[in-house]
């Protein structure tokens, strides 16, 4: 959604606003308190105002500046070549190659990451949500990773979990008999998919958890003195009432999943596979130099991300509405 | 009646939120412009410079002693900015380039600063190092001073300089029986290499971390001596070429061989790590290392040989590097500037080092004095003739066995080098792990090379 | 969804014919596994916590015995590693990221209440566009913006600058703290607020006495996941500062050295870094479920 479209919703003329009360749960018609209705329309918009221009400020006008440098030929190693560059940087863009790589290997870290920690996170939910002892202190240190700084967490898998020499991981492989693995050198997208599940499993837990904690225990016991096995009780009653939590823990997560920037430029340097978008837009900025090449990659990833935001709010909204409607 | 009242109210609280929220945003603004000035922009009074480094042992040397500097200056202090090697490129150029004037003092490669002197983003130090007669300019030692100066403008000066060598365990070395000749050839080494590669220790390190001063840094020495180039005489690409092709393959088989674990994970500081420990047998890297590998704490001091970097086709390989200090024409104290400048690279500091922390930790390859001084000649007898002779030996116009249309051995001076040693050592990370050929990954080279070279004709 | 599979499950046929021995051999197994469970859960609960607590436990060992092949288990330990760290200065960075991180939440807070308040409490058309419009902010990919970002302050001299380092994180958690609010503004009773009106209590006394003790909670969680976004936050950070306004995140890397072992004061540093909101988050564990499971879903 772009400002304008913004501002024209939020400045709705205010003819529309009795048949938007008509049509909203919370306010009933009441036609006799339409002037204060109306007030209150205008005062709704006037509080939320600030917030829209300052987001808009803060996200938007450096995104349209982009789409300036787009068109720009202009290498800040080069200080004099500057220039209109029409739509060179794009054709560059799209024969470099370096775009489906990265956009591949943001689908699969983000991909994988999601789906691990959401395996991994419902799996502890189901753990955490029984009475045993120390339950308290088991959630609390569960939860501990996702608190965890992130550049913090890279940095101590680099250097202490994950290192061929002194990592603990491959000290623990060798009890195990099995022989070091170059984790770095073979296999830098499970790296990163590691720190990022084990960052974003105890999110995924806390969400599910969350969910599992609102089913009601009625239920679950009238299903298991009716004969109902625990796995076909979860497969068909704690797993429907779980989708939306799920939903919403995969949204989220996406949310900020995508973006994922810090352990790939502290562990790979986006080397084997692990050039996310996000990196390789870094590094055409700051390595490459190249101001409008990185310009003209900026505005297709915002387009792409337009698209894959608009599939995931639609669902994110349903979640919304659907919820809206049982209560 | 009283809804009119209700609205009144409504629309008055609500100007009050609105101005409220106002207030607090412009009132952060402002703060934010007031607050931009600190200390770095007052030209008199007390002086705070910031200067961006490299992690490398001799900067944390520099960093400890600073304040030597300012109990002499007490006006002005300095303060550090220590980055991995990778970092400080991207955060230096990208500041420089845009003017973002948020360094007074830069720590720049030999490669950067014919480029950057070019483009007018560094204060030429000339006329402040010749005014100034206790610094002895002239002891600069030569080849490294002509690889800072652009048509007779001195842009920066050196802080340490090196060349590359060959650094073996001699403990190791004699338990196998094996001897290493002063001027060995990779095909030696390489035999060597994998006779003592063991569970426990490797063969030799050799850095496989990407970026074009990490790994391409003693990998482009090897493709020179393999016969091989970056570019022919009329900026032609080469990377594909049988030469470099072969280099990048013998050194790729001889790292995944004999060489460390996780070699992507493997720059100059990891190597310093596993060598000085006596985990690796040799390591093929910079001179300056010695400095480090014989100080305390080193679990292998007093027991490391150091010979020619191991050659092929040419007489002698090593590269010929410098970390400089140099000050941005956007610095707004370049007076205070020099003056930290001038002290971190003159002899005074560099005797302050041998007195304080140890004659073996002087930063190496600056001035030829450092080469006449019997102190420093006497704690690093091991490694300091060597490494005089290796950067007054090397040829970085012409480092391989063709003619090549720049100065500088391992690196090119085009601004678009870091980028293209940068993609393609990220390439040569697929190698080591055997997601990739070498063919493959230079053939992609070579295009991004034409590029870069086309840029120049 | 859910009733139609309960009536499934219910039509299954009744068996309530269990003899009182089976009941209690049940029973007993039932204890077995309870317990195998409960080892089981700890089992996976410290494996997560390790690589945690070994960061914390390296932190308080020598520099050799932080880097050996097999760990080092019984080893001298001290608070030197620490001290050391607090001797670069460490304090100054995790200033900064305080500063950052309350100075942005409380902007946040402040935009984002009377917003939330607006978008739910008294529904306006289309309410959700701008919902919409709030929440896709958060999935732009600031690094497409970051070249814009970079030359803008620079110009405007603001570089290296907290105040506009908040400024950024302001716009990168107004959308989700507008969000979260939103949903815990729709909380209140419809009732309470009319109840209100009709004592005539105005806007302003409505919005301070009426709903913020209800929705105070909502508020908290909001403000605690806004404030462990803007401490973690590294990206700006690395790009956008270099010495004044530092943060602590992009800090932590210079504590890989090129002199020698540094993995005991990497792990110390790493320790002081996370602390802060290790705890809060640990105190506030509460808090944090509700800001992020109330989002959307009651």
């Amino acid at each position: 959604m772009t400002a304008p479209d913004l501002i024209r919703t939020v400045a709705e003329p205010e003819d529309q606003a009795p048949a938007a009360s008509r049509t909203t749960r919370r306010r009933p018609p009441k036609p006799e308190l339409s002037g204060g209705q109306k007030k209150a329309l205008r005062l709704a918009r006037a509080l939320v105002w600030p917030a829209i221009v300052v987001a808009i400020l803060v996200t938007q006008i450096p995104f349209l500046v982009t789409i300036y440098y787009s068109f720009q030929r202009w290498n800040l190693m080069r200080p004099g070549s500057r220039g209109f560059a029409g739509f060179d940087n794009y054709v560059t863009v799209f024969t470099g190659g370096a775009f489906m790589q990265s956009l591949a290997a943001t689908v699969v870290i983000t991909g994988s990451s999601i789906v691990l920690s959401v395996l991994f996170g419902l799996g502890i939910a189901l753990l955490l949500n029984r009475k045993f002892f120390g339950q308290g202190l088991a959630r609390t240190l569960v939860i501990t990773p996702f608190l965890m700084m992130p550049a913090a967490a890279a940095l101590i898998f680099k250097w202490s979990m994950l290192d061929a020499n002194v990592g603990m991981v491959n000290w623990g492989l060798s009890v195990l008999g099995v022989d070091p693995v170059q984790w770095n050198t073979d296999f830098p997208a499970l790296t990163v998919i590691m720190v990022l599940t084990w960052q974003y499993t105890p999110f995924m837990m806390l969400i599910l958890l969350a969910g599992l904690q609102s089913q009601s225990k009625e239920t679950l016991e009238a299903a298991s003195v009716d004969g109902a096995g625990p796995i076909r009780s979860f497969v068909h009653m704690t797993l429907p009432h779980l989708r939306q939590y799920i939903e919403l823990a995969v949204l989220l997560g996406g949310i900020m999943l995508l973006q994922v920037f810090d352990p790939i430029a502290i562990m790979t340097r986006g080397t084997g596979g692990t050039k996310t978008l996000s990196y390789l837009l870094y590094e055409r900025a700051f390595v490459g130099l190249e101001i409008g090449e990185a310009a003209a990659y900026g505005v297709i990833t915002v387009l792409l991300t337009i698209i894959v935001a608009s599939v995931a709010l639609r669902l994110l909204f349903k979640i919304f509405s659907s919820e809206g409607a049982k209560s | 009646m009283k809804r009119f009242e209700m609205t009144k109210s409504y629309s008055m609280k609500k100007r009050l939120v609105l101005r409220a929220v106002a207030f607090s945003s412009v009132g952060v603004l402002l703060a934010g412009c007031t607050g931009a000035g600190g200390g770095t922009q007052q030209a008199d009074g007390p002086v705070t410079l910031t200067l961006a480094t490299v992690n490398n042992p001799q900067m944390k040397d520099m960093e400890e002693l600073k304040g030597a500097f300012e109990d002499s200056h007490p006006d002005i202090s300095v303060n550090f900015v220590a980055m991995e090697e990778n970092d400080l490129r991207d955060a230096v150029t990208k500041d420089v380039a845009t003017q973002g004037g948020q360094y007074d003092i830069v720590t720049v490669g030999s490669y950067e600063v014919p480029i950057w002197g070019q483009n007018d983003w560094l204060v030429d130090l000339g006329p402040l190092a010749e005014a100034d007669t206790a610094y002895n300019v002239d002891d600069l030692l030569p080849p490294v001073r002509d690889a800072l100066t652009v048509d007779d403008s001195l842009y920066a000066v050196p802080f340490y300089g090196e060349s590359s060598f060959l650094m073996y365990n001699k403990d190791m070395f004699a338990a196998a029986g094996l001897e290493m000749p002063t001027n060995p050839t990779w095909d030696e080494v390489a035999g060597f290499a994998r006779t003592l590669k063991t569970d426990d220790a490797a063969g030799i390190c050799l850095r496989g971390k990407p970026g074009w001063g990490e790994l391409f840094a003693p990998l482009t020495t090897v493709v020179q001596t393999f016969g091989g180039s970056w570019f022919d005489e009329d900026w032609n690409a080469e990377v594909n070429s049988p030469e470099f092709t072969e280099a990048v393959k013998f050194y790729t088989d001889l790292v995944n061989d004999a060489g460390e674990a996780d070699p992507v994970s493997t720059g100059f500081t990891e190597c310093l790590n596993l060598f000085s420990q006596g985990n690796a047998a040799m390591w093929y890297d910079a001179t300056s290392a010695a400095g480090p590998l014989e100080a305390e704490g080193s679990a292998v001091a007093g027991k490391v040989g150091y010979v020619h970097a191991p050659v092929k086709e040419t007489a002698e390989s090593g590269w010929l590097w410098a970390w400089n200090l140099a000050i941005p024409n956007t610095s707004k104290n370049q007076d205070a500037a020099w003056q930290f400048v001038s002290w971190a690279t003159s002899t005074e500091y560099i005797d302050l080092v041998g007195t304080t922390l140890g004659w073996e930790r002087v930063p190496p390859g600056s001035r030829t004095s450092t080469y006449e001084n019997e102190n420093y000649l006497a704690a690093a007898s091991s490694f300091a003739p060597i490494t005089k002779d290796i950067m007054l030996a090397v040829n970085p116009t012409q480092p391989g066995v063709n003619p090549q249309p720049w100065v500088g051995i391992q690196y090119v001076t085009v601004p678009e080098f870091q980028d293209l040693g940068n993609q393609v050592s990220q390439d040569i990370a697929d190698v080591f792990a055997g997601r990739d050929t070498v063919e493959n990954v230079l053939d992609k080279g070579q295009e991004l090379a034409q590029q870069a070279g086309d840029a120049q004709k | 969804m859910s009733t139609a599979t309960a009536t499934k499950v219910s039509a299954a046929p009744p068996r309530s014919a269990l003899t009182p021995p089976r009941r209690r051999s049940k029973r007993m197994r039932h204890r077995a596994t309870s317990t195998a469970l409960t080892i089981f859960t700890w089992i996976v609960t410290l494996g997560f916590f390790f690589p945690v607590a070994w960061m914390v436990f390296t932190a308080f060992k020598t520099e050799a015995a932080a880097a050996t092949k097999t760990p080092t288990i019984f080893t001298a330990l001290s608070l030197d590693r620490f001290a050391e760290v607090l001797d670069r200065g460490f304090g100054v960075y995790l200033l900064n990221s305080l500063t950052a991180s309350v100075m942005s939440t409380v902007i946040v807070l402040l935009l984002a209440i009377p917003a939330a308040y607006g978008l739910s409490i008294r529904p306006i058309i289309k309410s959700t566009d701008a919902l919409f419009f709030f929440i896709s902010t958060r999935f732009m990919p600031i690094a497409a913006a970051i070249i814009p970002i970079y030359l803008l302050l620079q110009s405007f001299g603001a570089l290296d600058n907290i105040s506009a380092l908040s400024i950024l994180y302001v716009g990168m958690n107004l959308p989700l703290a507008v969000w979260m609010m939103r949903s815990f503004f729709s909380e209140v009773p419809l009732e309470i607020v009319e109840a209100a009106q009709i004592d005539g209590a105005n806007f302003f006394t409505e919005l301070v006495r009426v709903v913020m003790p209800i929705v105070a909670p909502g508020i908290a969680a909001a403000a605690l996941i806004c404030f462990i976004f803007a401490w973690n936050e590294y990206f700006l950070a690395s790009l956008l500062t270099s010495t004044m306004a530092r943060t602590t995140p992009p800090f932590l890397g210079s504590f890989v050295d090129g002199r020698g072992q540094f993995l005991a004061v990497l792990s110390a540093a790493s320790t002081l870094a996370v602390l802060p909101v290790v705890l809060a988050g640990w105190l506030a564990q509460k808090r944090l479920v509700t800001g992020l499971a109330m989002g959307a879903i009651k």
